[in-house]
């Protein structure tokens, strides 16, 4: 401490009268992470643009990145609830293959999309349920609880069917088939219903008292039972939030891709989670934005997209995200210990 | 009669037990272990030959899990043992050298020892949440095995390294007695020197284990490079039995099935007090569980069902809310009882 007050020292006037930079970081400390992702996809974006072909940043490209990922973008907004009260949830990538495949399976047997979507969305959110009622009232680790959710979600799939199923409802297909045009830029319904729960999630994290018992939760959970907050149901509502987001990608992926599978979404769990870490949420819980988890998936988009242009194998894809999951934690690393040695 | 049933293996072994009775019933043949050329075979050997890769995970699983960690990469270290093993096999000019057989091992043991450096060093010295440093090898290590198999899946054909897998010794399948080896050698180093009792004292308080000088770092390190070299040996011997390099399908969610197998065998996940013995019978209640099951004729693919059951059940009755919830039932089944029992005797009176 005694060094960097030395060595600030010879730029006195600039201590003493902090430009608006050096405000604004001071007092968004928490945020650097999140900028440093917004960063991180621009220059990737520029880079793109100046070394592979010059026609990277084209309305259309974009556009098919948030349509691209538009999945992966509502299971990133509901790992973030989790991540935030400082747990975990593997089994979105399963239970989003599950209700899927049930979908798929509903719509074929004539069921309408008014009775099969929210069923969708009541299977992701009933798994979800169980894995914050295990984790809440059983005292099980939030790991083993929505391991055990992996498992049943996976297993679920493959019951109601063992391969792939077409869908012809012409609802669910509207989903993904309308392009609503703007110039050269388009959007379908699922990128907006992707769009649309980042701004809820983002409402209700920021602006309401449950989001605020979230961070609180996270930040410390025994502070947050002291102070009179519903930790528990808060918690399992937090679980319940990202099972309901699962089975909406569920229906997003198949409206996607046209046909359930149950064999989708193995390791999306994981892809979910960089995401959300890439974007500047710690996983220790209480400090991230809904927004940052956003950026995270586009910068992970941008990167799968810019491997399949060089047309470069797929490994490296892999090795990609996994070299910046550990440079951003590194980084996150860093800053918990500074604040922490501020303090 | 208390002291067997409060001993924390009682739990495990009673599942295993009662998983062997049912196979019993269901099918005679079960315990039925027949000699052949003096080899064993029945389905209790192939369980047993079966099990050695997540028998030898596991193991490493439960030491790391002791210092309050967590190994996601096994998975991946598997795959990439067995990449580099069977590329240096399929790259020599005669796959059945025993010499170039032996140099493949020694390779592929010494890149999952270094895999298993890299995670130790990430939690020990950075300082990163472990699952969070594994996670990193985890996407990353299939990335690499598949840059190291050129994206194929590299096949080979020698005798030497199928032996792994398929041999026998001295009447036994040599997978298995690898794993005992593992086993035998496990206990020694944890339970015949101090190392145990150092990292049950940091699991189960890292900062005040610290303040009593032990050198924390050092042991939680060595619990990481332990399990990545087990990982690999994991990974020879499944690349052995199906005399291939899938870097893809090699050990996919066998991390999952290895947590789960240390805290079936009563290891809790939040570090401290270890029982290897408890997570050899975690593994073999997980691959007899897979073997009854297929046997009812449930598609592979709809197994995971299964295991979810049996997680939640495992970890409801583990939880301490059952248990109070429980000792208070009887409690006041007992107050009831006694209180009876006083009115019989003022009755009487």
């Amino acid at each position: 401490m005694a060094a960097t007050t030395m060595a600030r020292a010879p730029r006195g006037t600039a201590e003493r009268k902090p430009s608006a930079v050096q405000t604004f970081l001071s007092r968004h400390g928490g945020m650097m992470p999140t900028f440093a992702a917004a960063l991180i996809l621009v220059l990737l974006f520029i880079g793109a643009e100046a070394f592979l072909r010059g026609d990277f940043i084209t309305p259309r490209n974009i556009s098919a990145l948030l349509l691209d990922n538009a999945y992966l973008l509502v299971l990133a907004v509901g790992m973030t609830f989790v991540i935030l009260t400082g747990g975990i949830d593997l089994s979105v990538g399963s239970v989003m293959a599950f209700t899927g495949i049930l979908g798929a399976k509903m719509l074929g047997a004539g069921v309408p999309a008014l009775v099969a979507v929210p069923v969708m969305l009541l299977g992701g959110a009933a798994i979800g349920l169980m894995i914050g009622i295990l984790v809440q009232y059983f005292g099980v680790q939030p790991f083993i609880a929505s391991l055990a959710g992996l498992f049943l979600g996976r297993g679920l799939a493959y019951i109601v069917s063992l391969s792939s199923i077409k869908v012809e409802n012409d609802a669910v297909l509207w989903l993904q088939s309308t392009r609503i045009k703007l110039g050269d830029w388009y959007l379908t319904p699922t990128g907006i219903i992707a769009l649309a729960t980042v701004a809820i999630a983002a409402f209700v994290l920021h602006l309401t008292r449950f989001g605020r018992t979230i961070y609180a939760i996270g930040g410390n959970e025994q502070s947050a039972r002291l102070m009179g907050l519903k930790v528990g149901r808060t918690k399992i509502a937090a679980y319940v939030i990202s099972g309901s987001c699962a089975g909406l990608a569920g229906l997003i992926l198949t409206a996607y891709s046209g046909a359930g599978y149950p064999r989708n979404g193995i390791g999306t769990e994981l892809d979910a989670i960089s995401a959300v870490v890439i974007g500047g949420t710690l996983l220790t819980g209480g400090r991230g934005y809904v927004v940052g988890s956003m950026i995270g998936v586009f910068v992970y988009g941008t990167i799968k997209t810019i491997i399949n242009y060089m047309g470069a194998e797929q490994s490296w894809m892999q090795i990609i995200v996994g070299a910046l999951l550990l440079l951003f934690i590194v980084v996150q690393r860093a800053i918990v210990a500074r604040s922490e040695g501020r303090r | 009669m208390t002291a067997i049933y409060k001993h924390r293996l009682f739990w495990p072994l009673v599942s295993l037990l009662t998983l062997i009775v049912i196979n019993f019933i269901a099918r005679p043949q079960f315990l039925k272990i027949t000699v052949r050329d003096g080899e064993l075979y029945g389905p209790l050997i192939s369980i047993l030959r079966e099990s050695a890769p997540l028998m030898l995970v596991a193991l490493g699983m439960t030491i790391v899990i002791a210092t309050r960690g967590i190994d996601l990469s096994v998975g991946a270290i598997m795959a990439v043992s067995g990449a580099v093993a069977l590329t240096i096999i399929d790259g020599a000019s005669d796959p059945s050298n025993m010499g170039t057989v032996t140099i493949a091992i020694v390779v592929a043991i010494l890149v999952s020892l270094v895999l298993g450096v890299w995670n130790g060093f990430l939690v020990s010295v950075v300082g990163i949440q472990p699952i969070i440093a594994t996670l990193v090898l985890m996407l990353a290590g299939r990335g690499v095995a598949l840059l190291i198999t050129g994206g194929f899946i590299t096949t080979v054909n020698s005798d030497p390294f199928s032996f792994i897998a398929s041999g026998y010794v001295i009447g036994l399948p040599f997978a298995f007695l690898i794993g005992v080896v593992a086993i035998v050698v496990l206990s020694i180093v944890e339970r015949r020197t101090a190392l145990g009792v150092l990292t049950e004292a940091v699991g189960i308080n890292p900062e005040a284990s610290r303040l009593a000088g032990v050198r924390s770092r050092g042991i939680i390190w060595g619990a990481y490079i332990m399990s990545g070299t087990l990982a690999g040996v994991a990974g020879l011997i499944y690349a052995s039995n199906i005399k291939a390099a899938d870097a893809n399908a090699a050990g996919v969610f066998i991390e999952l099935y290895a947590i789960l197998a240390v805290v079936l065998g009563g290891t809790s996940l939040n570090g401290g007090k270890f029982s290897i013995a408890g997570t050899v019978i975690g593994v073999l209640i997980i691959q007899t569980l897979d073997s009854t099951i297929l046997f009812l004729g449930v598609k592979s693919a709809q197994s995971p069902v299964f295991f979810a059951v049996v997680v939640v059940v495992v970890v409801i009755v583990q939880s301490a809310r059952l248990r109070d919830g429980l000792a208070a039932m009887s409690g006041r089944l007992r107050a009831r009882r006694e209180s009876a029992q006083d009115r019989d005797k003022v009755e009487v009176a």
